[in-house]
């Protein structure tokens, strides 16, 4: 595990720091949170070409700044903090990582680049009707095609940027089993919905597809969507303890100025138990982060991960969703608790987090199914000990 | 015939002679007002017929039984009522009582300001005796419905070298006075059913002060004992849909304006009564993890609502309370919180959803991003605990900082206000 940062991965967390909190205040999150895309185009540019924040972890020959899932947890951690609005997770992360793994070389070209430069912005949609991805909820059908092209038919629940995607990759089933696809956002046949939630720093979006034109992606590893899971896990719970900090930093400040009985409310045993508390979970799930984000950054091949690994990275991976996630909310609903009557105000920043902190609960599955998902890698993994034994 | 069945009879009896769904509402609660049926529990010099606990709640059995309209019941009036019944004067409660149970009047509660919340005695708005009237300036905040309202419950201070406690003064003030405004403040659930209240050089008469000057504080302790206690009861002020009259359209016209700032307080308090319809719908009652959480849920829900009959049993019967009659409001907030988690599990990513197609028309969410509240309003969980420590306990007291002359008290320089 990487316990700690060497000096030039600090140096890239303050660069990114010092933009974010230049340009993405909380005013601007309002701003963004409000429109239908959430999105700045100008400031997209910024992030993914001056800052190369969109390529940070893909091959330097795919056009990418070739370094890893430590650095990519980085810059995660640093957008959850600042509420960054834009398809971070969406393109650069998730589909970036989809391409890695399933793309052949010349879809590479065709796509990976565009992708990690910020040219192209392009969504991952596998969620159905179930919250974890599995194979049994794939019921989107690819019929025909070859590798020429596909007919998909099928719906898609909570795409992320769904709505501002140039690409869409969808996870279908066709005869020879589940394989990505990737369709034009303005392809015949696709209809995007644009979903109302409870948070709107996070755009999502219903898609369907009715005879939508695709191409399918060359490769289609066993456990494709086990791997894909335990990527957009690890990425989450990276991003979901940049705002935990945020949130404690927040609660820490405020409990010290406020001043109620004629000292500050931080004097109190109870609220300093409450804060070392909240320093405790947000510590240990940051743990969990790191790992996570270091047991991705030691498979060398997500295409072939042995059985070893795959357990390993699913059992990590599922760990690290499930303790940040509830962290994240528990951090929360303290820091809304800790500011009294004005914690519970539109006009208080605690909210927008709060919003960001339940939305994460429940994407790519809920704590509990995450919980049990960890349980079976781990039975699986000291069932196969003992026959080797 | 018991005593039970006699009452219930009389009270049958009177509505038979008059009630009329054809009334408008505003006759017929002045005349349920005046007969004392409408709060038979109080005195019989204001409106009632010095009856106990235990006969008043037949009373309103036999109202509902008859299916006929009882007094007002909405919002801060009874907080309002029962303050100025404990320490009213006498022409103060022939001046009010009559339209608070008429529904002519709304009220709203000024005690919390920017500076002070938790620490309630801190109150720094100010009210100075100029000739027969009471001049007030100052600022209070999440006063809510405070924007309905023709009369606030205002605590103020009067004196600034007695030690905190001491210098606070209750007044009734007229909310529709130039020296008043209102401004509504939008809470993190979208809705804006608190609001900010200014206050300068606005006027109260004399004859408003509540209590004793320098008596305020027990005047407000009287208003969240029973602000307090009201956090376990659902809110019952649902107009009767369906009925014919045009009583009942009054009442429906009433309610959609007093109401409006309630409407999201059933969803504050977690919505278990949706927990079991959910999880049959989503199949969670199938999942064993989902099983044991929903079931943890309701053994605490219904463990406190228990509890809290316990206390109105015990009450009724004229005992002295226990410690059960405490406990309701942390009770509240917590099964709160533990349903939010539930119905989060229950619906998974449905809860998110706000718009078209969501679960339950977006209540679901709308109990999500409401439950935060209920352990801040009306005194905080934290406050709540030191009073069942201290109070109920008998526990030793946090030792003060803050006696002395309030003007040497350390406070906020300003407080958390939200105006830019
Ligand atoms: C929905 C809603 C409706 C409301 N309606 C009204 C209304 O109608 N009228 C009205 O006057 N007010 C109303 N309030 C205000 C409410 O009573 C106050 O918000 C509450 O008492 C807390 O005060 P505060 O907001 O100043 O927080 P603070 O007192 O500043 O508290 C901040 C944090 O410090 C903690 N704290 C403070 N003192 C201590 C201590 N001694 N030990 C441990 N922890 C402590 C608190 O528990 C809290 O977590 C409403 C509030 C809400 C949320």
């Amino acid at each position: 595990m990487a316990l700690v940062f060497t000096a030039d991965q600090d140096q890239f967390r303050d660069s990114i720091q010092r933009f974010l909190s230049d340009q993405m205040p909380t005013s601007r999150v309002r701003q963004l949170m409000a429109t239908d895309h959430g999105l700045d185009n100008q400031l997209w540019r910024q992030t993914s070409t001056e800052l190369a924040l969109t390529g940070i972890h893909i091959p330097e020959h795919l056009g990418g700044a070739g370094f890893g899932p430590v650095e990519l947890g980085i810059a995660l951690e640093e957008m959850g903090r600042a509420l960054f609005c834009g398809p971070y997770l969406s393109s650069a992360v998730l589909s970036a990582y989809a391409l890695l793994i399933c793309a052949d070389a010349d879809q590479q070209e065709r796509w990976l680049g565009d992708v990690a430069s910020g040219e192209r912005r392009c969504s991952l949609a596998v969620t159905e009707s179930a919250g974890l991805w599995q194979n049994d909820d794939i019921q989107t059908k690819a019929t025909g095609g070859g590798t020429a092209s596909s007919l998909l038919n099928g719906r898609k629940r909570f795409v992320i940027d769904g709505q501002s995607a140039d690409l869409i990759l969808v996870a279908a089933r066709a005869d020879d089993g589940i394989a990505l696809y990737m369709i034009d956002g303005d392809t015949n046949g696709l209809t995007v919905t644009a979903l109302q939630t409870m948070d709107p720093t996070r755009k999502m979006a219903d898609i369907e597809l009715n005879d939508a034109v695709a191409t399918k992606l060359t490769h289609a590893p066993d456990h494709l969507l086990d791997t894909l899971l335990n990527v957009a896990c690890i990425a989450l719970a990276n991003e979901m303890i940049g705002g935990c900090q945020r949130l404690l930093d927040s609660a820490v400040n405020y409990t010290q100025l406020r001043y109620q009985f004629g000292r500050s409310i931080a004097s109190f045993q109870a609220i300093k138990h409450r804060l070392a508390d909240l320093l405790l979970d947000v510590e240990l799930s940051r743990s969990a982060a790191y790992q996570a984000a270091q047991t991705l950054a030691d498979c060398s091949d997500l295409r072939t991960l042995d059985e070893d690994q795959r357990r390993h990275l699913t059992e990590h991976a599922s760990l690290a969703k499930a303790a940040v996630c509830e962290t994240y909310l528990q951090t929360a609903l303290e820091t809304i608790q800790l500011h009294g009557g004005i914690g519970f105000t539109w006009e208080n920043d605690t909210h927008l987090w709060f919003k960001r902190a339940k939305s994460s609960e429940v994407l790519f599955g809920t704590p509990a199914e995450h919980r049990e998902r960890m349980m079976t890698a781990i039975e699986s993994g000291n069932r196969s000990q003992e026959n080797a034994a | 015939m018991n005593q039970t069945t006699t009452l219930h009879a009389e009270v049958t009896q009177w509505l038979d002679e008059h009630w009329d769904p054809n009334m408008d509402l505003l006759n017929w609660r002045s005349l349920v007002a005046d007969s004392g049926w409408g709060a038979p529990s109080w005195p019989s010099d204001y409106y009632g017929k010095d009856m106990s606990p235990m006969e008043a709640s037949i009373v309103e059995q036999a109202f509902a039984d008859y299916g006929a309209v009882g007094a007002a019941q909405s919002g801060v009036r009874m907080l309002a009522a029962l303050t100025l019944l404990a320490h009213g004067s006498h022409d103060q409660k022939q001046k009010y009582l009559r339209g608070i149970l008429t529904g002519e009047d709304q009220w709203c509660q000024l005690f919390s300001e920017p500076g002070s919340g938790s620490d309630l005695a801190g109150a720094t708005t100010r009210a100075d005796l100029r000739g027969d009237e009471w001049i007030i300036n100052g600022q209070k905040v999440w006063n809510t419905s405070a924007h309905h309202a023709q009369y606030g419950l205002l605590l103020a201070r009067t004196d600034w070298d007695a030690p905190k406690h001491q210098g606070l003064t209750y007044f009734v003030i007229n909310m529709e006075q130039p020296g008043v405004e209102v401004r509504q403040l939008a809470q993190m659930n979208g809705h804006a059913s608190f609001n900010e209240v200014f206050m300068t050089d606005a006027v109260v008469s004399r004859d408003d002060l509540v209590g004793e000057p320098g008596g305020g504080w027990k005047c407000a302790m009287t208003t969240l004992a029973n602000e307090r206690r009201s956090f376990d009861r659902a809110r019952d002020i649902g107009a009767r849909k369906g009925r014919q009259g045009k009583i009942f359209r009054d009442l429906e016209e009433e309610f959609a304006i007093a109401n409006e700032p309630y409407t999201w307080y059933p969803q504050r308090a977690g919505r278990v009564d949706l927990i079991l319809q959910r999880a049959v719908a989503t199949g969670a009652i199938d999942d064993p993890a989902q099983r044991q959480d929903i079931a943890r849920l309701h053994i605490m829900a219904e463990s406190a609502k228990w509890t809290g009959e316990r206390a109105k049993a015990a009450a009724k019967a004229g005992k002295p309370q226990g410690p059960e009659g405490s406990l309701g409001k942390l009770a509240a907030s917590n099964v709160a919180r533990l349903a939010a988690r539930v119905h989060t599990a229950i619906s998974g990513n449905d809860a998110l959803l706000t718009g078209a197609n969501s679960p339950m028309d977006g209540v679901i969410a709308e109990i999500l991003v409401s439950t935060p509240a209920i352990s801040i309003a009306g005194g905080t969980d934290e406050i709540q605990k030191n009073i069942i420590a201290e109070r109920v306990m008998g526990l030793p007291k946090e030792p003060r900082v803050d006696d002395g002359p309030f003007r040497d008290v350390r406070r906020n320089t300003s407080g958390p206000t939200t105006k830019a």
